[in-house]
């Protein structure tokens, strides 16, 4: 799963089969023709369907949540004034494979996409295959006015911006304030994660990481690199034969030792070579809390299982939040840099009406509209001064800071190479080895991009 | 020793055709019968032969779907590099071992179910029969679901039920080892194609003659050697059809390995392979080499089966 889970857990899901449904109809004409033939046409016909006549309609591919893009659709709907309708089709529900879906049909030039929600890391993919209608030159400045660094950088590919950023998302350091107290530590000062394993240790607390093989530990890998001053990819290229990694640097041995020892405190739970957001997010709310790195979803996921009957307010009561883990103390910490930024098809009949709609979709208010109820921070620095914001979500501000901290993963249109190639050899966490992981590494990512080995 | 099966040839002696010449009748039913089947043929040919051919030219090349224009012809490098990886073995590993366990432990279950099923009372048979059949109409990636929740460390209940098995506590992460996570991958897909086995073989059972059962006691043959010396060699063909199918069906396993475990911990199997190098590396050529070196398994095992065990698909079915 990608940035985590870009949803609050209860409310309703849309449903994908009704949007399936209503995307083949028709065309039972050629029974009598044979039935290949028949077979053919009824496909044939079902793929040129676009959108009945008059009112433009552009279909926003979205990532599951709890029912707020729907909903930004249908206001900006209303606000277009009959000059187009926007309609909303759900992806799947992990990053991964709603670039999957994406890219397929875009590499066939389907022209039924408009809009696409997409997670950061694959802008670049998409920009480089062509599949990003170029964004024109004032929208441009208009839908980066006020936004955070990090999101203007994951929506850039090649130092021009090729998607409108929508919403972004950053992980904290959530404790229990209880616990904290216990151990004495003092967090209204950055920590350290060997600060954080002492005392889950002291306290026989749990220290919620991210340690299953999935993006989840590439982002986590990728804040420990970065925050200890490296980058996974130390000299960048869009040919994959000279893409340079930085794995082995100081940064690189230094991520792997943090990695290290954090999965072999005792205190990362049992499941931690399965763990994912959802895991440490329930092993924070349970008796053995201590400390984890999640996203801000963990907070409206409390809030909602208070409000269901399921959990103790008591419970929320005692989450603390502040930045990210310092690697070397001193050091300001680089923080995962996730949320979802629109991308424009290059292959859409009406790209001009798919730009102004993104710019209706990422207005303040909207996005201070998703933040509140969907969760999902705002990549518009002036949402966190809106007080309604600040109820729902006191750690708003320090939200801002991470994200100002933030670093994005690497930006390559490989990313899935590099990133499934980082899983497979610092999965499990706790048999990393600073002497031989990084190398190993370098080298299995390297063969790989040079297809010259399997992943 | 001997074993005791009616002769084949018994069943459909031809009565009308003569040898040698073909009648107008004949002829005319052969027509009938390739104007019948005919346009069945061209879609078969049209949905299997079109693509796996298509797959067979792709291998050939270095293609990546979003890089359409620098597709080259590499020849078979593709599969040198496929051949010499250790990662391809490792999952011709695991997707042997998956295929041996379940097949086996299926073969055995099956039998007992079909013996149940062919005595149960026939009050309760038709009932019995839906029943043995659910866990075949659960949809592969819903039961891989289900099972995977049981043996999750923090929604499953496995570690609780069975906390006072050695080995097993409520820590136990069944998906963070190679050999627990095949041991539910291989329970998972025991649990759901059993009954499918079971229902061939039931359909084997069937066709054991009852007067050879009958003559057996007459002689005085305990049930055992009835089941060793009658039951089994009447049924060789229906065994010998439902383990073809579950061999060839249990080579492929994708489902299971993609919900429980994404392929971590070394229980990436062929197909799984092949997945992640055509949808998610998008690599095309990498990605059908190794569907074409998996298609070429299957039809070896297909082959090994129907020459080497000497498998009669038509017998099977009744026809001879």
């Amino acid at each position: 799963m990608l940035d985590g889970v870009h949803r609050l857990p209860e409310g309703p899901l849309p449903d994908p089969a009704r949007r399936l449904r209503s995307r083949w109809p028709r065309s039972r004409r050629g029974l009598a023709v044979g039935a290949a033939a028949a077979v053919l046409t009824s496909v044939l016909a079902a793929c040129g369907g676009g959108g009945g006549g008059g009112v433009p309609t552009l279909t926003w591919y979205t990532n599951p949540d709890s029912g707020g893009q729907a909903e930004i659709a249908s206001r900006c709907t209303d606000a277009a004034q009959g000059r187009y309708r926007i309609e909303t089709a759900v992806l799947p529900r992990d990053a991964s494979s709603q670039r999957e879906q994406l890219i397929r049909r875009l590499a066939a030039n389907d022209s039924s996409i408009d809009i696409m929600s997409l997670d950061p890391p694959f802008i670049p993919e998409f920009a480089q295959a062509g599949f990003l209608a170029p964004v024109p030159e004032d929208v441009a400045g208009r839908v980066t006015e006020d936004v955070v660094e990090s999101a203007i950088e994951g929506s850039t590919w090649n130092g021009e911006l090729v998607a409108v950023p929508f919403w972004a998302n950053t992980q904290l350091l959530w404790y229990r304030k209880s616990v904290v107290e216990a151990a004495g530590l003092d967090m209204t000062q950055p920590v350290t994660w060997d600060q954080l394993i002492t005392a889950a240790k002291d306290q026989d607390v749990l220290l919620g990481v991210q340690g299953a093989r999935a993006e989840s530990l590439t982002v986590w890998f990728n804040a420990l690199i970065e925050s200890a001053g490296g980058s996974i990819i130390a000299d960048n290229s869009t040919d994959p034969d000279n893409i340079q990694l930085g794995l082995t640097s100081d940064a690189g041995l230094r991520a792997v030792q943090v990695m290290r020892d954090i999965s072999r405190s005792g205190q990362a739970g049992a499941s931690l070579s399965t763990a994912t957001e959802d895991t440490t997010a329930t092993g924070f709310e349970g008796p053995d809390a201590g400390f984890q790195v999640n996203y801000p979803f963990v907070w409206g996921r409390a809030l909602a299982a208070v409000e269901a009957g399921t959990m103790e307010q008591s419970v929320p009561d005692d989450f603390g939040w502040a930045l990210y883990p310092q690697v070397d103390e001193g050091t300001d910490s680089a923080p995962p840099y996730g949320g979802i930024n629109l991308g424009i098809s290059a292959f859409s009949q009406h790209v001009d009406f798919a730009y102004a709609a993104s710019e209706c979709i990422t207005s303040t208010e909207n996005q201070a509209y998703y933040f509140t109820t969907n969760g999902n921070p705002a990549s518009d620095t002036t949402v966190y001064d809106d007080p309604d914001v600040l109820k729902v979500f006191p750690m708003a501000p320090t939200i801002l800071q991470s994200l100002d901290q933030a670093a994005p993963r690497p930006q390559t249109p490989y990313y899935s190479e590099v990133s499934g190639g980082l899983q497979r050899e610092y999965h499990p966490t706790s048999s990393v080895n600073p002497k031989t992981t990084p190398q190993k590494a370098t080298d299995f990512i390297t063969a790989v991009l040079r297809k010259e080995q399997l992943l | 020793m001997s074993t005791t099966t009616l002769p084949p040839t018994e069943k459909a002696a031809p009565v009308s055709a003569p040898a040698g010449t073909t009648s107008d009748r004949a002829r005319s039913e052969r027509t009938l019968g390739w104007l019948l089947a005919g346009p069945a043929l061209l879609v078969m040919l049209l949905v299997t032969a079109y693509p796996i051919l298509q797959a067979v030219y792709d291998s050939l090349f270095d293609y990546r779907l979003t890089d359409p224009e620098n597709r080259s012809f590499t020849g078979l490098s593709n599969y040198w590099v496929i051949l010499t990886d250790s990662t391809w073995w490792i999952a011709i590993g695991v997707t042997v071992f998956i295929t041996a366990v379940t097949v086996a432990v299926e073969l055995v279950l099956g039998f007992a179910l079909a013996f149940v099923m062919a005595k149960a009372l026939s009050a309760i048979r038709p009932v019995l029969r839906a029943a043995i059949l659910i866990p075949y109409a659960v949809i592969t990636v819903v039961s891989a679901f289900a099972w995977k929740f049981a043996f999750a460390i923090d929604t499953g209940f496995i570690n609780k039920w069975f906390g006072w098995l050695p080995g097993i506590s409520g820590d136990t992460d069944w998906f963070g080892g190679q050999w627990s996570a095949l041991f539910v991958v291989c329970v998972a897909e025991i649990w759901k194609t059993t009954p499918f086995i079971s229902l061939l073989l039931l359909a084997g059972l069937a066709q054991v003659p009852e007067v050879l059962q009958e003559a057996a006691k007459v002689d005085g043959a305990t049930w055992w050697q009835r089941l060793r010396k009658v039951t089994l060699p009447n049924m060789k063909a229906a065994i010998m059809v439902a383990l073809l199918f579950r061999t060839l069906d249990a080579f492929r396993v994708f489902d299971s390995v993609f919900v429980m475990t994404a392929g971590a911990n070394h229980t990436e199997t062929v197909s799984f392979l092949a997945y992640r190098q055509t949808i998610s590396r998008l690599e095309i050529g990498l990605g059908s080499a190794v569907s074409v070196l998996l298609f070429l398994a299957v039809v070896l095992i297909a082959a090994v089966f129907i020459k080497g065990f000497k498998v009669d698909l038509a017998q099977a079915r009744g026809e001879r």
